[in-house]
């Protein structure tokens, strides 16, 4: 049914020539029928009539019928058009239909160039200061609404935010307690590790106390909330973006800031201490439980020493950083969420930058903290 | 009643004693259906009766407990992979809602299918893709837009001239004038019509649109509590006693369609 090989034969006829088509000339034929065409263009000019006789053809499908009408366009001349002849009835609306074809628009290629290079990295640079403003943009408008929310309580919604606690919360606790867990059974062999060198193993509580309440459990905390919930926020909210969910809810006289993101910038702020401090518990653990099992420092001789190591203040510095860290993640993800485009690229784009940039701000976050908090001496 | 489909030699689709079951609800409960060579099928039912679940489990997308699906005499589920590819090959799909490639342009929407099964030169990968653009009513300068830069109806040409870029010989299309207005929707009909004729064609057609009904199809097939409950042309279904089709067919909207 699919008839044999597509052909193109060449029948003199007098001063004249003949193509003559057979076969199926379909889209499964496209390959070999592209060279016979690409072939036959070349008699262009060879004779003074030339005609191409389609009646033995078998099958002919959008391919062969536009092949058979570009080979008849190159066999035109000026002074002689190219005729196709012996076209069935039921073959000659499709033929008519390619004829409406015009020549095809040109492909625009942007090829590689140091000005193109250039340009790019000079857009990128410029790109950061309208990231800048737009993270504070956004941190404008996530306060107004707070604001709102403080004059008219009935309009915060509770039930969302209860629902984003739970999935950035709730649902968070196992692996952040797993991974903190595993890093402070890694930091408290390592100390001991080298600290027995120096037969001062004991001091390995204090390097623990200090680097997880100070530092590790909530940096640590904070990028594994920017990797987790903060591309979940970008995905969810550039996916509303793209079926236009969001320009719904602000015809319907609702304002997108207070309804989407104000409770989920309220559950992160929550979660993150909450998270932070459950993080700093399961390293101490895991670093005291290696510390006994590895570095044979007793439970009791371990609690009495990180008393005597850390302070109040430790866990304090720790801790005051978590809900400005989980601001900065959850401003972060929905400035990239709102700013998603029409594809599914683009929405992935996003996400990428997302989690980068939120890890990115956390850490500069973190060192100003830092600094911040040695010039006031704690 | 049931319409039992008698078996015939130029269906080109055949299924036979289907059975899909979500949870515990069963959607199509041993449903038989033919679709014949060249003709163009509407497919009706009331909203969730399971229209696009149909179409859904012909082309592979949902899975039966029961029963056995026949696409251009192959058996789709004792096919081998290569089989199987060499039947999707010759089928197109329009998505109810275009399932465009939102990161690819149309130009490249449309070149994809091709440029997977056929070595073809770019120029001739690039007039295809006008003529199929041409054949489906739009202009080659949309050849470069995003999806996301079109509209409803511009969305759905293009799906269509994607769902027949490899010049298929099957084409099911899941309710292609849905959300476009009336006169957008006759055009589309009639391109449908159209391209059957051009094409040779063979078209299932999922559809609410009673104008499609009357001037696109050939034939028409009716889905309800999970089976045909009736097929065959529009006069049939005026004459059936089924109270749905007594609504749907003989109801105001009806009325309206044919005056």
């Amino acid at each position: 049914m699919s008839g044999g090989d597509p052909t193109l034969e060449r029948i003199a006829q007098g001063n004249g020539l003949a193509l003559c088509a057979a076969g199926a000339w379909t889209a499964r034929f496209a390959p070999v029928l592209e060279r016979i065409v690409a072939d036959a263009e070349k008699l262009r000019g060879s004779r003074p009539n030339i005609f191409i006789d389609v009646s033995q053809i078998s099958k002919l499908d959008t391919f062969g019928a536009w092949l058979i009408e570009r080979l008849r366009r190159s066999l035109s001349q000026a002074d002689a058009e190219a005729k196709i002849s012996g076209l069935s009835a039921n073959y000659s609306t499709l033929v008519d239909e390619v004829r409406r074809v015009k020549a095809a628009p040109v492909v625009e290629s942007n090829p590689v160039s140091l000005t193109g290079m250039l340009e790019q990295i000079g857009r990128a640079v410029a790109g950061t200061g309208t990231t800048v403003i737009s993270l504070i943009d956004m941190l404008g408008a996530v306060l107004a609404a707070a604001g709102h929310v403080l004059i008219s309580p009935r309009s915060f919604r509770l039930t969302s935010t209860i629902h984003h606690l739970e999935q950035v919360c709730w649902r968070a606790v196992p692996i952040v307690v797993l991974i903190t867990f595993l890093i402070g059974c890694i930091i408290s062999q390592q100390g001991i590790f080298h600290f027995r060198k120096f037969g001062a193993d004991i001091f390995v509580v204090d390097m623990l106390g200090v680097l997880v309440l100070r530092e590790i459990g909530v940096l640590l905390v904070a990028i594994m909330v920017a990797g987790r919930s903060g591309s979940a926020y970008t995905a969810e909210l550039g996916s509303m973006k793209m079926r236009e969910e969001i320009d719904a809810l602000r015809t319907m006289g609702f304002d997108p800031i207070e309804v989407l993101i104000l409770p989920r910038m309220l559950a992160l702020v929550l979660a993150l201490p909450i998270l932070a401090f459950l993080g700093a518990m399961a390293s101490l653990y895991g670093g005291g439980l290696v510390a006994w099992l590895y570095g044979g420092v007793d439970p009791e001789a371990f609690l009495l020493r990180l008393r005597d190591a850390i302070s109040i203040d430790h866990f304090i510095v720790g801790i005051v950083k978590a809900p400005v860290m989980a601001a900065v993640i959850g401003i972060v993800a929905c400035v990239e969420g709102l700013a998603v485009q029409g594809s599914a690229e683009s929405l992935g784009q996003h996400t990428t930058a997302s989690v980068v940039k939120g890890i990115f701000f956390v850490i500069v976050m973190d060192g100003v903290f830092a600094i911040f908090f040695a010039s006031i001496g704690m | 009643m049931a319409i039992q489909a008698q078996p015939t030699s130029d269906a080109i689709i055949r299924v036979r004693d289907i059975t899909v079951q979500f949870g515990k609800t069963r959607v199509l409960d041993g449903l038989n259906l033919d679709v014949k060579r060249g003709e163009i099928l509407g497919f009706v039912g009331p909203s969730g009766a399971g229209k696009s679940v149909l179409t859904r489990t012909i082309i592979g997308l949902v899975p039966k407990i029961a029963g056995r699906i026949e696409v251009f005499g192959v058996d789709l589920d004792a096919a081998s992979a290569s089989e199987r590819r060499g039947v999707e090959r010759r089928w197109g799909i329009l998505f109810q809602q275009g399932a465009l490639f939102s990161s690819l342009t149309v130009r490249q929407n449309i070149q994809f299918p091709v440029r997977e099964y056929l070595k073809v030169s770019q120029r001739l990968l690039d007039e295809i893709m006008v003529a199929k653009l041409v054949m489906v009513g739009l202009k080659p300068e949309v050849a470069d837009r995003y999806p996301s830069e079109l509209s409803g109806g511009m969305i759905k040409r293009v799906a269509l001239a994607r769902a027949l870029a490899l010049d298929p010989e099957l084409v099911f299309l899941d309710e292609p004038t849905s959300g476009l207005d009336p006169i957008g929707a006759g055009d589309f009909d009639e391109l449908v019509r159209t391209l059957q004729r051009t094409l040779g064609l063979t078209v299932f057609m999922v559809t609410h649109d009673l104008d499609s009904l009357y001037t696109a199809c050939d034939r028409i097939a009716v889905l309800g509590n999970g089976k045909i409950i009736a097929a065959g042309s529009i006069a049939d279904m005026k004459a059936s006693q089924h109270p749905w089709l007594q609504e749907y067919f003989n109801g105001k909207r009806a009325r309206a369609v044919v005056v």
